[in-house]
């Protein structure tokens, strides 16, 4: 347990204090030299919260470099809340992705509430209204009553707080794997709609400004929270259970409503969400972006609870909190508005010119830092890097050639992998509607909301393929954006930019910093190649339990624009007589596929490869296809191979089949986990028009109107399955596993 | 035609109720903050969906103590339409508008997708534009509407032909499958589903556009009928 006792700065010094808080010695001696003195107990709080690696990134700093950020229609890159990208008509669109992987492992629910509300939060302060909520999540396998509990109650938390507060939650995704049974990843992802014209900034700007706490009272829940998600998950986690923050999703809804009214006004200088750090990093960004000193009264802050120390309110992290300046003379106009929701609105404290973080409480000065020190001059760390001995060895395999005897089983066994199954049970906890602008719903590769009074929408879609980055990080970075864009045009969408999430193991070990290394360098190149800078982001590293390290998962959060919504297109097969085409080639790669999970147990050997090149001109062209009417349905073929792809495009009430001729080694032809593969169909009248416009097709059958999936190689046919058995197979195997008894 | 939606702190189906009046339907909507009472200047009443006071106490209990559903009361004397949409129909039954209570789902979670649902009394000012038995798909997206009523009340609201909507695959354990009741006077409605999400194509279905165009439809009989 951390002392809340105020310590005196010598015996924090002489007893290593800062230790329990994250600092290290070299940290803590960098913070003397600052100051010129010893810092105080509420100080070194500070100093340890800012220079955590969730507040100050000084671990991943020099990768994120790596990242292309820019683009014409890019309107705000990383640094603010959230990153804002050009739709066209004044309008644009605010997004980010976020983690909430520790609280999660510790308090499911509210570890994953928390998560929804924060990411909405950072997306409103942007002032732009919250229009979708994603989710991406990782946990162990569901046969464990620990991991059914895990994964139910993140699933009720997501569906708690976001049905609540009134934005739709449309899509995402979740895998199992092993690796994630201690440390789930629970990643959330908010888009906004905003017109240029009402974009804010995180600033406290304008010397002599008010600065006004608005929302709910501070209270003692989720202290040192950026501590916890800074460092390993162990047994003794669980005693962190009470640095989780609560959340209340009412009070979010209030506040949405308030600050959106409130940036209308003129009289507002700059707003930011309290997330993480709470009062301490919101307040102090805010100045160091403006230039500027801020000085608070914490006696002023609305508290929760009785004689809480400076060093409490400055570490909390409760939720639902919001702090705004304001032009000095017209606080009341802002704090009347707040007050039509019944929200607290208070001045605590003003924009001063000398560029110190200075706090007041009970008539004495508690703390008083250079601000710039905890945002700006937070350390940067250039950790060591080391090949793994593992990665090698996986290099230096053969080629893993799957032998399969009965594909129709195996088939039944894929789509019943709860990685491929539907997720059904996930998101129909998730009010998924609410806004009425949903035009294509979960379950399909992007979901899609349309712009109300414009013939426009936009997709979005979260990835990561992180057992492909577990056996080669670079081309399996490069994957994951590369299939993020892949979800964006099949769903007919152009990709415009993304948001990454990066989830990582403990960097401290050179394996692990090499694998957000490579990762970030293929994820940085697949974003140049695919023209989808990286406009917002975040990082959680120390997701590791009991020393096990996840698999590096980096996850990629993509937003793309429909030109017209006549371009939506979804991955159901629509009419009998509709040809199949296959685009791109088909290799037999199965390293890291669902079949070796399914034969194996475990994953190894190559990743897929990936030509950027083709990747890109693949894409563009399905648009072009797309745009040009030509194309009935599109999927991407990814995990479970082609035969899984054509299985989900007739898990629809349509009542089709499809006839499929193939040829060559069946396993490849049904399994293999190629890249850079869609699965489409057209009307057999365009086929002409089609080739023309897309190169590297193969026509390989026929929508029918017999509900069955009939799958011939070589003339010898190979699958023969209702579509209702497979269907149930694939809609059943979650229920299931959550039924059977652990 | 004019109508209020209105809007609680905690309701998030307002703008949808107003944008299916407005931009679907195409006729006059105001969205009618819960302290401004005055709802007199209406010709009809929507009350949206949403989770007003955060469901805090019961789904509802709280909005229903507000001086607004005294104007709500008033209103509904006078036989003034009003729509009660998810929370907007726990709200009507918190008020006692309407008879009967609002449990949790059967399987004790939120549920959100379209379902089917069977117009069983299309003799309303609500229903009129449907046909008798005609079977439309609605979304859901509730965690509280296992409608549950008494054997008497039941009685006297089949006696009555009060339920106008029935669910055809009951997907939460509601009372002789009940997705939507009327007064006996036959101006109150509230329904779980939500017809406002239910009324362009892009949005997968329009099956919602009737309810508001029979409302449309009978208020011009009644306009015309009282000139």
């Amino acid at each position: 347990m951390l002392q809340t006792l105020e310590i005196s700065p010598e015996l924090i010094e002489a007893e290593k204090h800062y230790r329990e808080m994250g600092l290290t010695d070299e940290e803590y001696q960098s913070i003397v030299r600052i100051l010129g003195r010893r810092p105080n107990f509420t100080e070194t709080g500070i100093f340890s919260v800012m220079w955590s690696e969730h507040c100050s990134y000084k671990t991943s700093k020099p990768l994120l470099r790596k990242f292309p950020t820019k683009g014409p229609h890019v309107l705000q890159g990383p640094g603010e809340g959230a990153g804002i990208v050009d739709i066209g008509d004044g309008q644009a669109v605010a997004f980010k992705i976020e983690s909430h992987n520790h609280p999660s492992a510790v308090e499911p629910y509210q570890g994953a509430a928390t998560g929804v509300g924060g990411i909405i939060r950072d997306i409103f302060s942007m002032g732009a209204r919250p229009i979708a909520v994603l989710n991406s999540l990782r946990f162990g396998q569901l046969t464990t009553g620990r991991v059914k509990y895990l994964f139910e109650e993140v699933v009720h938390g997501i569906a708690g707080y976001g049905n609540c507060v009134g934005v739709p939650t449309v899509g995402g995704e979740v895998q199992f794997d092993d690796c994630y049974e201690g440390n789930p990843l629970v990643n959330a992802m908010c888009v906004g709609l905003i017109d240029h014209k009402d974009i804010q900034q995180g600033i406290a700007a304008g010397l002599g400004n008010t600065v006004l706490y608005v929302g709910s009272k501070t209270g003692r829940d989720g202290i040192h929270g950026a501590t916890f998600a800074s460092e390993d998950l162990t047994e003794d986690s669980e005693s962190k259970r009470s640095n989780v923050q609560v959340g209340d999703p009412f009070m979010e809804k209030l506040l949405i409503e308030a600050c959106l009214e409130a940036i209308q006004s003129d009289a507002l200088v700059g707003i930011q969400d309290m997330g993480a750090a709470g009062l301490t990093s919101s307040a102090s960004e805010m100045a160091s972006k403006a230039g500027m000193g801020l000085e608070l009264n914490l006696d002023l802050i609305p508290q929760r609870e009785a004689n809480m120390s400076a060093y409490e309110m400055m570490l909390s992290e409760s939720q639902e909190r919001m702090l705004l300046v304001v032009t000095k003379g017209r606080e009341q106009e802002i704090i009347d508005i707040f007050e039509k929701y019944s929200l607290e609105a208070v001045a605590v404290g003003k924009v001063t010119a000398d560029k110190q973080f200075r706090l007041q409480h009970q008539g004495k000065v508690v703390c008083d830092i250079p601000v710039d020190t905890l945002a700006e001059d937070a350390p940067v760390y250039h950790k060591p890097a080391k090949v793994p001995e593992y990665y090698q060895a996986f290099q230096a395999m053969p080629a893993y050639l799957p032998a399969v005897d009965n594909h129709q089983q195996v088939l039944e066994q894929l789509l019943a992998q709860p990685t491929i199954a539907s997720k059904e049970y996930v998101y129909d906890q998730y009010d998924s509607m609410v806004q009425a602008n949903t035009a294509v719903a979960p379950g399909s590769d992007a979901a899609v909301i349309r712009i109300r009074d414009y013939d426009k929408a936009i997709a979005i879609t979260t990835d990561c393929n992180a057992r492909y980055i577990y056996l080669d990080p670079r081309t399996g970075g490069q994957i994951a954006v590369a299939e993020a864009a892949r979800n964006i045009v099949s769903s007919g969408a152009k990709p415009l930019a993304l948001t990454d999430g990066l989830n990582f193991g403990n960097p401290d070990k050179p394996e692990n910093f090499w694998q957000m290394e490579q990762s970030v360098e293929g994820m940085a190149e697949a974003s140049l190649a695919l023209n989808t800078p990286v406009i917002s982001g975040n990082v959680s590293l120390y997701n590791e339990s009991n020393g096990q390290a996840i698999f590096p998962t980096p996850i990629v959060g993509m937003v793309g624009l429909h030109e017209s919504t006549q371009h939506i297109t979804t991955s159901s097969f629509k009419q009998p007589g509709d040809l199949i085409i296959v685009i791109g080639e088909t290799k037999p790669e199965f390293g890291g596929s669902e079949l070796q999970n399914l034969l194996e147990g475990k994953y190894f050997g190559h990743a897929p490869t990936l030509d950027l090149e083709i990747e890109a001109k693949r894409q563009s062209q399905l648009l072009k296809a797309i745009q040009a009417g030509l194309i009935q349905s599109a999927h991407d073929i990814s995990e479970g191979g082609l035969a899984v792809a054509l299985s989900e495009s007739l898990f629809n009430p349509s009542g089709l089949g499809a006839k499929i001729e193939l040829n060559g080694d069946p396993t490849t032809a049904l399994f293999s986990e190629t890249q850079s593969r869609f699965v489409v169909s057209i009307k057999e009248t365009d086929l002409a028009d089609f080739v023309n416009l897309v190169d590297d097709t193969e026509v390989i059958g026929l929508v029918t109107d017999a509900a069955k999936l009939v799958v011939t190689v070589d003339q010898k046919l190979i699958i023969d399955s209702e579509i209702a058995q497979l269907e149930q197979k694939w809609k059943g195997a979650i229920p299931c596993l959550l039924k059977s008894k652990a | 035609m004019k109508f209020a939606v209105i809007v609680f702190p905690g309701s998030n189906c307002d703008r949808d109720m107003y944008y299916a009046a407005k931009d679907a339907l195409g006729e006059d909507a105001d969205l009618v903050w819960y302290q401004d009472t005055d709802l007199t200047s209406y010709d009809a009443i929507l009350i949206p969906g949403g989770f007003s006071y955060g469901d805090y106490l019961r789904c509802g209990a709280i909005a229903s103590t507000s001086e607004m559903v005294q104007s709500l009361h008033r209103e509904a004397e006078k036989g003034t339409p009003i729509l009660g949409v998810c929370n907007g129909f726990q709200i009507l039954l918190e008020a006692g508008l309407l008879p009967g209570a609002l449990l949790r789902n059967k399987d004790l979670k939120f549920i959100c997708h379209h379902e089917n649902l069977v117009v069983q009394n299309n003799r309303t000012i609500f229903t009129s534009e449907y046909a008798q038995g005609q079977v439309i798909s609605i979304p859901i997206a509730h965690g509280e509407g296992n409608y549950f009523c008494d054997d008497e009340t039941l009685n006297q609201l089949k006696a009555n032909n009060q339920i106008v909507f029935t669910y055809q695959n009951n997907p939460n354990g509601s009372v002789a499958d009940i997705a939507g009741i009327i007064n006996q006077q036959g101006n109150v409605l509230g329904m779980m589903p939500h017809p406002e999400r239910a009324t362009e194509g892009i949005l997968g279905s329009e099956d919602g556009l009737q309810l508001f165009k029979s409302l449309l439809a009978n208020w011009r009989d009644s306009y015309v009928t009282n000139a």
